[in-house]
């Protein structure tokens, strides 16, 4: 994708979703934009702020708080007026506009919630602090996504964005002026209510949609609209058969759970991708068993030639692309949270008030503060040249609400499925998790699982509390391959990491035999890799969480003891374990089970 | 306010359809619950039946919405004191969103905070459940709902009052609503506690053949085109679900329920093992709105075996892992309770 064509084709991609999103922000929805900071993406903001004319275009920090987004009550204007006092919030603001989200994979839960309702409403519904009015925030979302290659926005929002566009690839060399004006745009939106579509178009959208296992009819809607907003832009007032094609690629080829039939050939290709990119192994989506499989009835029912414009409609070279894409979109499952201080001034249990500034994102206890302001009226009005008023409040008398909320806690469980502990262990092991995962379902804790096997370790479930997706992942690992212990390590250490970041409390649950024979660069050889696990284990154990090693070789064997007395872990031999036993032993270790 | 998706014009989905159908015609039902994929319409459909139900007598000037049929029990402090005979008005049913961000304040009720920066006097300001009050409460993304507020809900539906001790009130106001609650599995489970109080519950997922699509896309587009005019050309078909609905509602009370539907709804409950009198009442109940809406005054044996999956899915004493199995599990029993009666 390094080439400068297909560079700058995404580009021009790129560009045409900025004039789409223009001339239609809530109809679309939004771009998911993955990008670093950087000239390409301070360009096509730009652009897209050109384009939108005096449409306003706002920019939703990390770290917004909830009555700065949805609005709220104004606190100065209500005190100093005397009567309430509502404020708008930046969704509001964004009306007819665009919001555009940074960082948004970091972004909090909340944050994407009410991002979403508001795309679905057009509307914000404010319930808060004795108001309620129903603000008009019809809008696009741009989300900044400049994850890792692990980090995702939340699949909620994504969801709810029409396009998606890479620009990792894209330098700044490659971009070319921009092909669209203000102007174009301004035609467009009053071309756009004449459009038409034609009946077959739609059932090429319909049978695209089934081909690539898209099965959200959002998506189906977005590519309708997607052509239709292309037509306005050119000019037509019925859509093109080209049209479709583009919104085809535009809005359904990232969503894409599987590959179309494709001639032979392109198989072939595939098939020798694969070995050459060893990160992304042609693993199942996530939601495999709720894809459709287009039945043999269902396919002789589409005409050839729809069946062929489809298959057209997708560039060769894309085929890789969404392969790679489904399978990191099915895998995420929530954005990473962060702010886990910030949250306990706003949610939770209600403990009692403490005294503080109300901008700094705490909830006002209205009644206290009135409260701590009484004795001192008096005295204030007597301080005060203007003479009596009906009630002074001043900073010091504000209070805050404090809330109690319970960490959660986190469970990360480390499953050797290598050759030799998948021979025997294996099953157990994926008996006593799913123990382990009714616990967790009745306590609400949340679970990740990560294999190792083979070369690598992988992240097969982010931490969840989601019960079919543990399962799912659980049912599909698959066993065999080398041990690569010390990635495995390193892989919880980060997961660690991110979950104690976001507030929670972690444990790790090892399960393996303890014999590392892959070490951290990928070569074999078992001294190496004992070393290279030990380290790993020394740095983890320095984390200071909560951890266990369950000995599943089949004798009890040193390696396992020296494993868990490196990560100051609580050792079990479970020479002959069943899965109940097993689920005995980590509950007993405290903090975990 | 934007206008509503029409309920008749939502292609497919008849199960999530019926359920609100039912919780329409009896709101005693308890509740409904629809998960399912993402974009299947969860929402569009709660929506459209708010813009669909008939309009209900209430209680002139009264904050709650109090119904003037009711007798002492049931009425908000105020109606009970006043005069014997009570002035009625019409009203739109109540469908009252409840947003995640709400606070616990916007939710319960609160002191009215204009009056006491104001007046300086104590006056309740009723929240959102006494809005909802013999209406519907929904709830988006209801698995993702915060703990705190979940407690609160709780304890109202069950009770059918809210009672706030707080800020220095000290009030109760009845608050019977039906509760309906949509989500995604994928994004979390739900509380068990809360899982129970919904009477029914429907999982709903994308149709998946193309001709079906294809009419989605269809008559969607044609909505957003123009909307007014899609109203229009559904109109017809809307007062007639509406006149359905009416008639089921002043016919359900009437509904008989012979012995052998009785028997075979307990059956039914025995052979799935599910814990409590719960399910069966409900199961009951629904059966006879089923058997309103087609008119009929008599519940029969097919009234209860079409509703029984809609009841009783969630209230299996769940193996938690089972994730598939309790729709099979239903399947299978009544498959053989009936075969047995």
């Amino acid at each position: 994708m390094s080439d400068p064509a297909s560079a700058t084709d995404t580009w021009a991609d790129a560009e045409r979703v900025a004039a789409l999103i223009a001339v239609a922000p809530s109809l679309l929805g939004g771009l998911r934009l993955r990008a670093g900071p950087g000239p390409v993406r301070k360009l096509w903001l730009e652009t897209l702020q050109t384009l939108l004319a005096d449409r306003p275009l706002r920019r939703v920090p990390l770290h917004v708080t909830e009555s700065h987004l949805l609005g709220g009550l104004n606190l100065t204007a209500t005190l100093s007026a005397g009567h309430l006092v509502a404020e708008r919030g930046l969704l509001a603001q964004c009306n007819n506009g665009v919001a555009v989200l940074a960082m948004a994979e970091r972004c909090q839960r909340q944050t994407v919630t009410h991002l979403c309702s508001a795309l679905d409403n057009g509307a914000i519904h404010l319930q808060r602090e004795g108001i309620q009015e129903i603000h008009p925030a019809a809008l696009a979302v741009i989300a900044l996504d400049e994850g890792l290659p692990d980090e995702h926005t939340a699949s909620a929002l994504n969801e709810r964005l029409a396009f998606y566009i890479d620009l990792h690839n894209v330098s700044i060399r490659d971009v070319d002026d921009g092909e669209y004006t203000a102007m174009d745009i301004a035609r467009a939106r009053e071309q756009l209510p004449n459009v038409t579509v034609s009946d077959s178009q739609q059932e090429t959208i319909a049978a695209m949609a089934t081909v690539l296992g898209v099965s959200s009819p959002r998506a189906w809607m977005f590519t309708l609209r997607t052509a239709r907003v292309l037509s306005a832009l050119t000019g037509r007032s019925a859509v093109h058969d080209d049209d479709i094609t583009q919104a085809i690629r535009l809005c359904l080829a990232h969503r894409a759970t599987q590959l179309p039939e494709m001639p032979a050939d392109l198989d072939t290709e595939e098939a020798q991708q694969d070995p050459e990119t060893p990160d992304s192994p042609p693993e199942e989506p996530q939601n495999a068993p709720d894809q459709e499989q287009p039945s043999s009835e269902q396919k002789t029912a589409l005409p050839d030639q729809l069946l062929e414009a489809a298959t057209a409609a997708i560039p060769a070279a894309l085929l890789e692309a969404l392969t790679a894409n489904a399978k990191a979109v099915a895998k995420n499952p929530h954005s990473g949270t962060s702010g886990a201080l910030q949250r306990q001034l706003q949610r939770g249990r209600p403990i009692g008030v403490i005294q503080g500034d109300p901008r700094r994102g705490g909830r006002l206890s209205l009644i206290d503060t009135l409260r701590a302001a009484v004795p001192w009226q008096r005295l204030r009005d007597q301080a005060d040249a203007d003479g009596p008023r009906r009630i002074r409040i001043e900073r010091d008398d504000f209070r805050l609400v404090r809330f109690n909320q319970r960490s959660p806690s986190t469970t990360i469980f480390v499953v050797d499925a290598s050759g030799s502990a998948a021979l025997h262990r294996l099953a157990e092991a994926k008996g006593a998790v799913e123990l382990l995962l009714a616990d967790c379902y009745v306590r609400r804790d949340e679970v990740a699982l990560i294999a190792f096997r083979g070369q690598s370790a992988e992240l097969l479930l982010p931490p969840t509390r989601s019960l079919v997706r543990a399962k799912r992942s659980l049912a599909g690992l698959p066993g065999g391959g080398g041990t690569p212990l010390a990635s495995a390590i390193e892989l919880a250490d980060a997961i660690c990491d991110q979950v104690t970041r976001s507030g929670h409390n972690a444990g790790v649950v090892f399960l393996t035999d303890g014999v590392a024979n892959i070490a951290r660069d990928g070569s074999q050889g078992r001294e190496r890799a004992t070393a290279d696990a030990l380290t790993a284990a020394a740095n983890l154990a320095s984390r200071n969480v909560t951890s266990l090693v369950i000995d599943t070789s089949p004798r009890a064997q040193s390696r396992a003891k020296r494993l868990a007395e490196a990560l100051d872990a609580r050792y079990v031999a479970m020479p002959h374990a069943d899965a109940k036993r097993l689920k005995g032993a980590i509950a007993q270790t405290q903090g975990i089970g | 306010m934007t206008i509503a998706y029409p309920f008749t014009a939502i292609v497919a989905q008849d199960d999530m359809k019926q359920a609100l159908m039912i919780a329409a015609v009896d709101q005693d039902v308890g509740g409904v619950l629809v998960m399912g994929d993402r974009g299947t319409g969860k929402s569009t459909a709660i929506r459209a039946l708010a813009a669909l139900l008939p309009k209900m007598d209430v209680v002139k000037g009264c904050s709650y919405q109090c119904d003037p049929e009711k007798k002492t029990a049931g009425l908000c402090a105020m109606c009970q004191g006043d005069k014997p005979v009570l002035k009625s008005v019409k009203q739109p049913l109540p469908v009252v969103d409840l947003p995640l961000g709400a606070t616990e304040d916007r939710v319960i009720g609160s002191l009215d905070i204009e009056k006491a920066l104001h007046a300086g006097e104590k006056a309740f300001e009723p929240g959102l459940l006494a809005r909802a009050h013999r209406g519907f409460l929904y709830i988006d993304e209801v698995n993702l709902l915060e703990d705190h507020i979940v407690d609160a809900l709780l304890d109202v539906a069950a009770s059918g009052e809210n009672v706030v001790e707080r800020e220095g009130l000290s009030i109760r106001h009845p608050a019977r609503f039906v509760l309906v609650g949509s989500g995604n599995p994928e994004e979390g489970e739900l509380r068990p506690q809360l899982l129970d109080r919904f009477g029914l519950s429907v999982e709903v997922t994308t149709p998946k053949d193309i001709s079906t699509r294809v009419e989605i896309i269809r008559l969607r587009d044609e909505f957003e085109r123009d909307r007014e005019a899609f109203i229009q050309k559904w109109r017809r078909k809307e007062a007639a679900l509406r006149r359905k609905i009416e008639t089921a509602r002043s016919l359900v009370a009437d509904v008989e329920t012979p012995t052998e539907a009785l028997e075979i709804a307990a059956r039914v409950c025995v052979a799935l093992g599910t814990d409590g009198l719960r399910g069966e009442l409900t199961l009951i109940r629904a059966a006879r709105a089923v058997a309103a809406l087609r008119g009929e005054v008599l519940v029969t044996t097919a009234h209860v075996r079409q509703v029984a999956p809609l009841v009783l899915k969630h209230r299996l004493r769940r193996d938690p892992l089972d994730d598939a199995g309790s729709g099979v599990r239903i399947d299978r029993v009544l498959q053989e309770v009936f075969e047995a009666a």
